[in-house]
């Protein structure tokens, strides 16, 4: 009997196993259309967000329309599941030939060997905005349509009856006229004079924070070796910048409750608003001429922002990369560039494309966000350790925010990083 | 017609099949058969996850990553003790927590059992009231607890109004020093309906003699409560007890929620902080070894409640 029990539960683990190893099977490249032409399977992030769909199922009509060889077919995820979806395919050897991915993701993915390098024409990827190209180890990997970035958002009758100077993009608030700003405007009624968007989580705080660090002077990590965060994110510059940041929350000027989003600033109940491209264009329906478009404070090195949103990407396992870069270069066409930009509000990523787009042109409403990104964007540290990174700095600034001992805190962040880089080798950068 | 003898060739595979065929055979096929679904399951979602996480926390393997894991030996185990504060920070927490929501909520489950197991009219419509809160999805439960516990959210306002302005009370879940109650206010909440379920369950199991005969023996409810329900319920008690420390070590979703184990690590637990090392790190190999710690302790811990609350003979 004892014998037979062995096969049998081998059968049956079998049986299991083969139907695990079919589920595994679908979204691989390699297949053949109808009509015998090359299949390129292409993943997106927008099944949530139809304006943008839209944009990619043109690209990929004219795409397929214009030439007899490959046919493009698309697989949109809902962005909450997009990187786990990923993540797994790469585990089973499942990753379709075209992705799209988030900036700051991409060493990381470049390093596990996800990727390959793009190889797009130098003319293309030169054209683009510094932050919609992705480098990792001195090679481009990922290349974007557009850029996002942050600005704060003001009524310009709130700050001329507050006696607040409008700055501009060459002369933007100094760390003293930010704090009057806010007194005065705190003076002046507002309960919280500004909504740096506090009460969100995840990417945000390093997207949103990480640069009033860099403009005191401090950083993520020190990139000139980015094996180590000591002395960049615990340095003096580091923990002025705690302090400020503490002290903003402590003092009453910001909050952390409310709703994601820049409804507050709709309806008047701050002051000013820190706050993404993407929010711009209803700011604008609800105060029109009113509303202004501002630089960050400069904090002593200058204003920053986050640069860096989503890009296109080849993975390694591609079975036909020719046909994938011929689609890349076709889709990076300004007419869709403008198209994506002006749908979806994010800034074009070439200079044409802004251009030709009804809103980031040169007359274009949101402008200065074209020229913020162009003049201040800083990239988020281009090293697999970012995962890492990312999420220590959003819980040690979530501590300062509380109160935490400023100092204790980055120290802790800082050890937390550099143990995890020593644990996985330095990431290749030895 | 000839009868032909069976050939020896013949022989061979009829005499395995007669051994299919006969009923002790046959029992043992349909019991594999009928075990093979469960029994592939199990291994292939409890064995192999479990050995895996074993075999995981003894090197340095990563979610994402080109280079093959090493042995790093206790490394990980080493570090969760001397050089994480936040995984003793969050130890901490999640004993805190069950110290006060294990007897507490099987306190006030056995005291809903009791209120709801008289004969009163409408005492369905409680059952059901008490019992909402459980069949209600804990991320729902949560994300509502959420906006009540805000600065200008419903708990503060209705404090601001019963002290009639004195006290308007604190931001709960964004000051290190009320987060982890106020987690603890919703947790109880949540999930006492379900142990007053089982509370009555086994109210019910008690025979109404035994209440006759105590009423005739002139028992206040006080003694009829410690002289027969008490013991009555002592079965009861040991499941109550051990599922609701186990459900309260592995708490996990609300903290997920609410704060993110913050502020300050005030509310951080075990299970949470193995969720974020081993997949926001993506250190899978540290997050194991943080599971493991966690099984063992479990395990001591449902092992020490068996002992203090076994029948004596």
């Amino acid at each position: 009997m004892k014998r037979r029990t062995i096969p049998i539960l081998a059968t049956a683990a079998l049986t299991g196993l083969l139907a695990l190893t079919g589920c595994g099977q679908a979204g691989q490249g390699g297949a053949q259309s109808a009509d015998g032409r090359t299949q390129l399977t292409m993943w997106t992030h927008s099944a949530g967000n139809p304006a943008e769909l839209k944009v990619y199922d043109k690209i990929i009509a004219d795409f397929n329309a214009s030439q007899d060889e490959y046919e493009v077919v698309n697989e949109a995820f809902p962005q909450g599941a997009y990187n786990d979806a990923i993540v797994a395919a790469a585990a089973s050897g499942d990753l379709p030939c075209l992705l799209d991915l988030d900036g700051p993701i991409m060493p990381n993915w470049a390093w596990a060997g996800y990727l390959q390098p793009l190889d797009l024409p130098e003319e293309l990827t030169g054209s683009l905005l510094p932050t919609a190209v992705g480098k990792w180890d001195d090679k481009i990997y990922s290349a974007g349509y557009w850029d996002a970035a942050l600005a704060i958002f003001a009524r310009k009758s709130v700050l001329e009856k507050n006696g607040i100077r409008i700055p501009t993009i060459d002369q933007p608030w100094t760390e003293d006229e930010f704090a009057a700003a806010l007194a005065a405007l705190k003076a002046g009624g507002y309960d919280t004079p500004i909504d740096i968007g506090a009460e969100d989580t995840g990417e945000w705080w390093p997207y949103a924070y990480s640069p009033f660090l860099q403009s005191f002077g401090g950083d993520l990590i020190d990139r000139s070796t980015m094996l180590s965060a000591k002395g960049a994110l615990n340095g003096p510059e580091a923990v002025a910048w705690g302090e400020w940041f503490q002290k903003l929350f402590a003092d009453g000027y910001a909050g952390n409750s409310g709703t994601v989003g820049n409804q507050e600033f709709v309806d008047d109940k701050v002051g000013l608003s820190y706050t993404g491209v993407w929010n711009a264009l209803d700011s604008l329906d609800a105060v029109g001429d009113d509303l202004l478009i501002l630089p960050p404070p400069d904090l002593g090195n200058g204003p920053k922002i986050g640069g860096g949103s989503w890009q296109w990407a080849i993975s390694s396992t591609c079975p036909d990369a020719d046909g994938a870069r011929k689609y890349l270069e076709f889709s990076f066409q300004d007419e869709y560039l403008t198209a994506f930009a002006d749908n979806q509000i994010v800034i074009p990523s070439t200079e044409s494309a802004a251009e030709a787009s009804k809103y980031f042109g040169t007359d274009g409403v949101l402008r200065p966000f074209v020229e913020l990104s162009q003049k201040f964007a800083v990239p988020r540290p281009e090293t697999p350790a970012y995962a890492v990174i990312s999420s220590t700095f959003e819980s040690a600034a979530k501590d300062i925010m509380s109160g935490a001992d400023v100092k204790t805190t980055l120290d802790n962040a800082v050890s937390e990083i550099d143990a995890n880089i020593a644990s996985n080798d330095g990431y290749g950068f030895k | 017609m000839t009868v032909t003898p069976p050939t020896v060739a013949a022989e061979t595979p009829r005499r395995s099949l007669r051994r299919f065929r006969s009923i002790k055979g046959r029992e043992t096929w349909a019991g594999l058969a009928m075990m093979a679904p469960a029994g592939i399951l199990l291994i292939l979602f409890l064995a192999i996850p479990v050995i895996l996480a074993f075999t995981l926390s003894f090197t340095n393997a990563r979610l994402i990553s080109p280079n093959p894991p090493r042995f790093v030996g206790l490394d990980n185990f080493v570090r969760a003790f001397t050089a994480d504060p936040v995984f003793l920070q969050s130890a901490w927490n999640t004993f805190v927590f069950a110290l006060v929501v294990v007897p507490v909520q099987a306190g006030l489950g056995l005291l809903l059992a009791v209120l709801v197991n008289r004969r009163l009219r409408g005492v369905t419509a409680f059952r059901v009231i008490f019992f909402v809160p459980v069949v209600t999805s804990i991320v729902v439960v949560s994300i509502l607890w959420k906006f009540m516990y805000q600065k200008d959210g419903l708990i503060n306002s209705m404090i601001d109004t019963l002290t009639f302005g004195a006290w308007s009370g604190v931001d709960w879940l964004n000051n290190p020093s009320t987060a982890l109650g106020a987690i603890i206010v919703l947790s109880i909440w949540q999930a006492v309906g379900f142990h007053m379920i089982i509370w009555l369950a086994g109210l019910q199991t008690i025979p109404e003699e035994l209440y006759e005969a105590a009423k005739m023996d002139g028992a206040s409810p006080w003694r009829q409560f410690t002289n027969v329900t008490w013991p009555g319920l002592r079965p009861t008690m040991v499941f109550v007890l051990v599922t609701i420390t186990i459900a309260a070590l592995g708490l996990f979703v609300q903290v997920d929620v609410m704060t993110q184990g913050g502020p300050m690590a005030s509310t951080s637990t075990i299970v949470f902080h193995a969720v974020r090392k081993g997949y926001e790190q993506q250190e899978i190999g540290y997050a194991s070894a943080i599971s493991l710690i966690f099984f063992v302790a479990v395990l001591l811990v449902a092992l020490i409640q068996r002992r203090l609350t076994r029948e004596k003979a």
